[in-house]
């Protein structure tokens, strides 16, 4: 693994990789939105609101991916020291937080015609807007973390402390609706089940897929920026002394 | 050598941190259990009834049969229960498009006397997500059109 630790030879990589991913992606991710708006057929009991699935799940898998990346990541940065670690853990902090509001937003849109609400504040809508303060907090950190050791300090490590004590959150939100009534509905995929038709099933997984790979893509094309940008300070800085 | 051991202590101090992390979070949502509920279902205003007019949320099934209009054409009663106790409830207003019998709801409102009068009604809806034209049949049948329309 440490193989990667050069970042010539892991930006060799990601130029190659960051087409690969956000290509399938977007084709996979447009096709399955496609016939998820057009051509399913209405749910039983919500009509044609049951279209904002397609994205809604999809949005909520991948704003708890983000941050599952950036515990991972924070413990390779402890533990390890790999020197890619932190960079990566930087660089899923902004799709996962996209992904994060975008499911919140349509979740909330979804809720009005179903539950007849914008907002509650039962267990899952609380641990999951939780989750969106928590990003701002982990972005928030991490650039004035950068700042910090650009002008020689180590406030690096408070970063990935930060984003491995967040990730308590995940499992919260995970059993939200198993340990407290909420009014959102438990758990409609559970270990190798499904509740959901395989109607609307098979177009999910695909736009599930598609989404990952276009977040991959980011993630890739984020700590490539990150690292173009520690380049340029280092450069700036040697500039400076000389 | 001294690399790897600084390695390794740093990956127990880790083990050790996630561990009291994980206890620590376990401990203030099991502490929150009952105080994170959303709502109360039928059983537990049985068991633990609250006071007459203070504003609480009543979840459950609304029962087969139970829903009745009355004759002001905005007033609907029905009966919320949980297999185990049930709960009359009356509500003015226009309900959400999820409100069927059978299927769950959240009302907001209070006891008053044996009935719970509720402000506001939520629908909840269950993990279920089945075509329109399948809601009927059996998981054969479904699999049988499914496979006849491909």
């Amino acid at each position: 693994m440490h193989g990667f630790a050069n970042p010539a030879r892991f930006l060799r990589l990601a130029r190659w990789l960051m087409p690969l991913l956000l290509v399938p992606g977007l084709v996979l991710a447009l096709g399955a939105l496609a016939w998820g708006l057009l051509m399913v057929p209405p749910d039983r009991l919500m009509g044609d609101t049951v279209r904002i699935l397609f994205i809604h799940v999809p949005a909520a898998w991948l704003g708890m991916a983000g941050w599952s990346t950036i515990a991972i990541s924070s413990i390779v940065e402890l533990v390890w020291r790999h020197p890619l670690a932190g960079i990566a853990a930087r660089a899923a902090a902004v799709p996962g937080a996209a992904f994060t509001a975008i499911c919140l937003a349509t979740g909330s849109i979804w809720a009005r015609p179903t539950w007849g609400t914008w907002w509650v504040w039962d267990g899952r809508l609380t641990s999951f807007l939780v989750l969106l303060f928590l990003y701002f907090g982990y972005i928030a950190l991490a650039s004035a973390a950068q700042r910090d050791a650009a002008s020689g300090g180590g406030a690096s490590r408070v970063t990935a402390i930060f984003g491995l004590v967040g990730a308590i959150n995940i499992p919260i939100i995970n059993r939200s609706v198993v340990w407290w009534n909420s009014l959102h509905q438990p758990p409609s995929i559970t270990m190798g089940k499904s509740a959901i038709d395989a109607t609307f099933l098979v177009p999910l997984l695909i736009g599930a897929l598609g989404f990952s790979l276009i977040f991959g893509g980011v993630v890739l094309m984020r700590m490539r920026t990150l690292l173009a940008n520690i380049q340029a300070e280092a450069r700036l800085r040697r500039k400076a002394m000389a | 050598m001294s690399a790897i051991k600084a390695k390794h202590q740093r990956l127990v101090l880790l083990v050790i941190a996630l561990v009291a992390l994980v206890g620590a979070g376990l401990l203030a949502a099991w502490a929150l259990k009952n105080q994170a509920a959303y709502f109360y279902v039928p059983s537990d205003l049985a068991a633990n009834p609250p006071e007459q007019g203070r504003a609480v949320r009543l979840g459950g099934m609304v029962e087969r049969g139970s829903i009745h209009k009355a004759a002001d054409g905005v007033t609907v009663n029905f009966i919320v229960g949980d297999g185990k106790a049930r709960v009359p409830v009356r509500f003015t207003g226009i309900t959400p498009d999820l409100f069927v019998e059978g299927s769950g709801v959240v009302a907001e409102g209070r006891m008053e006397g044996q009935t719970f009068v509720a402000d506001n009604l939520l629908a909840k809806h269950d993990e279920k997500y089945v075509p329109r034209e399948m809601k009927d049949m059996t998981a054969g049948q479904a699999k049988q059109v499914v496979a006849e329309t491909k």
